[in-house]
């Protein structure tokens, strides 16, 4: 039985670095209103240390499941990768209180940067059994209004709304590897 | 620094070609403009040939990606982009991913003969190139009245064609500072 002394408060020390073959980056937009539309980046880059939770992504891996939409995803009326090549999340503050983790932090997207507040959780570290390093799990998520980051693309509909939402749920599922 | 004109209309007393020109006599020190006269000699578009060697269409491209920036000059037919032009544009969206347009800085502008200068043509080039990952300048003239406006050009007229430039030259210097 737990006591509340073993409530975890804190995320641990040291330094802590993606794994990215066992890491996504992840988001999802309401489509013609209804649907989710996923997609998510292939190259990006986390540190976790005494500084706080750091993470880059190239633009150029973004991925959806239509390589048209590719195109138009790296093309100014959205990201515009030609002249912003990076996204970059830095946390601000950590709050840990068991498995839930609450981040404030400021994500600069397209050359704008705000503050964004992610929920999440945290998970182990365990023991990797064969190569003995120590991993850390962080589920992580924020929804962000991508106007405000200068992303203003949409076509209306005829039945009315617009093709693409507003909102973005970003998410992160984390494998953090500590540095030896 | 090269701009290359392309103008949405074939007839011999375009207004659109007069625009492109009196644009062309308005260049800032250092800017040339070359019009592009291929557009009558373009297949319609075929996806089956995106990766065609047709002279026409490799002419279009290669004039395209060899320009620091585009000036679209466009009429407006039936409320929207005249059809020879988009054909155009359809050939310069393709192989999507080394496509011409890329990145290209663009401006949209135009003439016609009614009062409201072909504004539902423009904004709706404007979409298409902007689907196509051009880089659209924030530039809007669309000339009403376009006969006696370009008849006799105004200070103001000139002006207006001139800022339009001179936001393509911004456009296209910053991309190749970051070259």
């Amino acid at each position: 039985m737990s006591t509340i002394s073993d409530i975890r408060t804190a995320l641990p020390t040291g330094t802590w670095q993606v794994d990215p073959v066992h890491s996504t980056v992840g988001f999802s937009v309401k489509h013609m209103v209804v649907a989710n539309f996923r997609g998510g980046f292939d190259t990006f880059s986390v540190t976790l240390d005494e500084q706080g939770l750091l993470g880059t992504v190239d633009v150029a891996s973004v991925g959806v499941s239509e390589p048209n939409l590719n195109g138009h995803l790296l093309s100014p009326d959205f990201f515009d990768a030609e002249r912003n090549p990076q996204l970059s999340f830095a946390s601000k503050a950590i709050r840990v209180e068991g498995e839930k983790v609450d981040i404030d932090g400021e994500l600069t997207i397209k050359g704008t940067t705000r503050p964004v507040k992610i929920t999440g959780t945290v998970s182990g570290p365990v023991t990797h059994p064969f190569d003995g390093s120590s991993r850390l799990g962080l589920e992580l998520e924020t929804i962000i209004d991508r106007t405000a980051f200068g992303l203003d693309w949409n076509a209306p509909l005829p039945t009315g709304g617009f093709a693409v939402g507003n909102d973005v749920k970003l998410v992160a599922e984390l494998e953090l590897v500590e540095e030896a | 620094m090269e701009i290359l004109g392309i103008v949405g209309s074939l007839r011999a007393g375009s207004y659109n070609r007069q625009l492109v020109e009196l644009a062309a006599d308005n260049l800032p020190d250092g800017v040339e403009l070359a019009v592009w006269d291929g557009l009558r000699d373009l297949p319609a578009y075929d996806e089956d040939d995106d990766a065609t060697t047709s002279f026409a269409v490799a002419g279009f491209r290669s004039a395209v990606a060899g320009a620091d920036a585009v000036l679209v000059v466009t009429p407006e037919y039936n409320g929207s982009i005249p059809g020879s032009l988009k054909n155009a544009l359809d050939w310069g969206s393709r192989p999507r991913d080394t496509a011409a347009f890329r990145g290209k800085p663009v401006a949209v502008i135009g003439a016609s003969p009614g009062s409201f200068g072909g504004v539902w043509a423009h904004a709706e080039t404007r979409k298409v190139l902007g689907l196509m990952g051009a880089r659209v300048v924030e530039a809007e003239l669309s000339l009403g009245k376009a006969a006696e406006r370009l008849a006799d050009p105004d200070e103001d007229l000139i002006g207006q064609v001139r800022a339009v430039i001179n936001l393509l030259v911004t456009e296209a210097s910053a991309r190749a500072a970051a070259a």
